[in-house]
């Protein structure tokens, strides 16, 4: 036994060194940024900021931290992007002082109080980074696709089942679509992207779709895991279909759906998902800016599946150092530079009407 | 003890006094220790089955489907719903059929490195078959889902339905990659190391005298192995079994990653080619949103059952050995 021990004792080590040495080898140096203090224009206070949530605005946020970073050299701010449900519960029970999340604070839920008493005052939900959900595809010799709501609808509920079904040749006129199964791919995870996509598919297919909106999948098809996972299953599998992040679609190249709420068909583009975000009404009071997304919208040019994610802060209640670091952080984000940038990255600007709402509740944090 | 003669018997007698004394100390100190140590970890599993019964037994209590047969797992919103019967097969079948996968490799690869290679290059192999083991699972999940997954889908799930898809255990259900026969590839690989190493040991140790006696008979190196080697070693084999199977049955990141999940409402199928959610998969896939204590709970419970399924694999293993350590006595 002993021996055995020894033995396999002296296995495991030269393994442990083995390793490191290897890991020795691919490890570079680490990158040191060392830029001046430049001032920039507004206010840079110091301090350290958490927040933790949507995985869905994980790029949009580390691109505005190490947009805010640069100029502000003092200020350490952190995300966590564990998915919206556990960033609430965070933000709910005081571990981070914001938090970002697919969906607002709902009430239902007792979110709302929650978030009420941990900050001891009302909580807003500020919209900050709009994210079209796009409906790829991988059909070899398939440049453009149309899909209407009532299509897409029955194509995610498996009541059509084959490309060249009728009901999608009907909409794509002069399009050769093979006869293959459709094959399609959901969030295996619970994902707001799904509770959105089901949102628009209820809203703007009702008779089609019945299902609750759920951050489930409630239709058919077969699971993988995280965005990544459903945009590699497509990627692989010639006849697939999913919804997913549009930055996801456009990493892997893959096919993105027009879609004809019946206006026409509508590519996505920045533009014109940043079109449903402008269409959207305020549905939250005050500085509370919970959105009504209107996914039946009719507007010309307007791609209707649009995931909008929100910070949601306390209104008052931080101390006054990360209060200060808040706004900075936040006007930042909102700012026309950053919202620009984020569309190279896949999401959608918020329109400049969206935009001075959210300023103005950015100005009301004490 | 105590009546431990000192072989050095011309030794002084305060000397032997001062260090029987040390020893007696030190003794004392290191039984303490290793008896903590036992302890703890005694503790720490006991701990950790509390914490599960006492968090699922809520969430049981109000399940208003039958937790061990219903498929249902529906747990937001006011009542729950929830068993694992879906769970449990595909946890079972995943790992039972990555030990089929996994076993008469090990035990080749282990005959080969303690019979047949030369040991200039048995040591060498060895430690590359250890390193497989320190390859994080996640590595192994990606690998599959980036490299492997066209290459089984094409050139053995697909002429497999094609061929044999009248038995239900080949049929194409329509998943088109992500099985639990790939996951049962995957798994397969990351067991392949433990129970390699552990047979390995055990037919090192095959008394020599067996061998040599099988060899003087006349036996082939095929037959001394078949009559000496195999059968000394065939408890150790099992048990190294049981430790890969407790592996596989636990394994997360890479399952989580590489099985695809099944549509509500999906039909039952025994198919090796369709997808599903072992215990740990559907846990992990789920934890980001676990926002009310009775949706934990049913996980939860989930996870109990695969903490005593993991405990009853384990305790047959131990069974085994003892019954191999009892007849290697005797």
């Amino acid at each position: 036994m002993t021996n055995l021990r020894g033995k396999r004792l002296g296995a495991t080590l030269a393994t442990v060194g083995l390793v490191g040495v290897l890991a020795a080898c691919g490890s570079s140096a680490g990158t040191a940024s060392t830029s001046s203090n430049s001032t920039g224009d507004g206010s840079c206070p110091a301090g350290t900021l958490n927040a933790e949530g949507s995985s869905a605005q994980k790029n949009a946020i580390e691109e505005a931290i190490a947009s805010f970073g640069e100029s502000c050299l003092d200020a350490d701010i952190s995300y966590n992007p564990t998915g919206s449900g556990a960033g609430i519960k965070q933000f709910t029970a005081g571990q981070v002082d914001f938090a970002g999340s697919d969906s607002a604070l709902n009430p239902d839920k007792g979110e709302v109080d929650a978030a009420q008493q941990r900050c001891g005052a009302p909580a807003w939900n500020l919209p900050m980074v709009a994210g079209p959900i796009a409906i790829a595809y991988n059909l070899p010799g398939v440049d453009s696709l149309v899909v209407t709501p009532q299509v897409a609808a029955q194509i995610f509920s498996g009541k059509v089942t084959t490309w060249d079904d009728p009901a999608i040749a009907e909409i794509n006129p002069g399009v050769t679509l093979p006869s293959d199964k459709i094959t399609v791919f959901f969030r295996s995870d619970e994902s707001g992207t799904t509770e959105n996509f089901t949102k628009y598919l209820q809203a703007a297919a009702p008779q089609t779709w019945t299902a609750e909106p759920a951050k489930k999948w409630t239709g058919t098809g077969e699971g993988r895991e995280k965005s990544s996972g459903v945009a590699d299953g497509v990627k692989q599998t010639a006849g697939s279909v999913t919804y997913v992040e549009w930055s996801y679609a456009k990493d892997n190249k893959l096919g993105v759906a027009k879609v004809d709420n019946g206006a026409g068909p509508v590519e996505l583009t920045g533009r014109s998902a940043g079109e449903a975000v402008s269409v959207a009404k305020v549905a939250g009071e005050g500085n509370d800016l919970r959105l009504k997304l209107d996914y039946a919208t009719k507007a010309p040019g307007t791609y209707p599946i649009v995931l909008v994610t929100y910070e949601i802060v306390c209104s008052k209640g931080l101390d006054a150092e990360k209060t200060a670091l808040e706004k900075a952080f936040l006007s930042h984000f909102a700012s026309t530079d950053v919202q620009k940038g984020l569309e190279e990255i896949g999401y959608a600007p918020l329109p400049a009407d969206v935009t001075a709402k959210v300023e103005t509740a950015i100005a009301a944090i004490s | 003890m105590t009546t431990t003669v000192t072989p050095s018997a011309g030794a002084a007698p305060v000397e032997t006094f001062h260090g029987r004394g040390r020893d007696r100390w030190a003794d004392r100190l290191f039984r303490g220790t290793a008896t903590g140590a036992g302890l703890v970890v005694v503790a720490v599993v006991c701990l950790v089955g509390a914490f599960l019964v006492v968090r699922a037994v809520p969430a049981l209590a109000q399940n208003h489907a039958n937790f061990l047969t219903s498929r249902v797992f529906e747990v937001d919103g006011g009542t729950l719903r929830f068993g694992i019967a879906d769970l449990l097969w595909t946890t079972l079948v995943s790992s039972v059929l990555a030990l089929t996968i996994a076993v008469p490799l090990a035990v080749g690869v282990a005959l080969f490195l303690t019979q047949y290679a030369p040991p200039r290059l048995a040591g060498p192999a060895a430690a590359v078959i250890d390193l497989l083991a320190a390859v994080p699972s996640i590595v192994y999940g990606l690998w599959a889902v980036k490299v492997l997954m066209p290459y089984v889908r094409d050139d053995v799930q697909d002429p497999l339905s094609r061929a044999l898809g009248w038995i239900p255990l080949f049929s194409d259900v329509g998943i088109s990659s992500g099985t639990v026969l790939l996951v049962s590839i995957v798994l397969a690989i990351m067991i392949l190391p433990i129970i390699t190493a552990l047979s390995r040991e055990v037919f090192a140790r095959t008394p020599r005298a067996h061998r040599e006696a099988a060899l003087a008979l006349g036996a082939t190196r095929w037959e001394t192995v078949r009559t000496t080697v195999l059968p000394f070693g065939r408890g150790g084999v099992v048990a190294a079994s049981m430790l890969g199977l407790g592996r596989a049955l636990g394994e997360t990141v890479a399952v989580m990653i590489v099985l695809s999940t099944l549509a509500p409402g999906a039909a039952w199928s025994f198919s090796l080619l369709n997808g599903g959610e072992t215990f740990a998969s559907r846990i992990a896939n789920n934890a980001a949103e676990f926002d009310s204590p009775e949706k934990t709970g049913a996980f939860i419970a989930a996870g109990l059952v695969l903490f005593v399924l993991t405990f009853v694999v384990n305790a047959i293993a131990r069974l085994v050995v003892e019954r191999q350590a009892r007849r290697g006595t005797a």
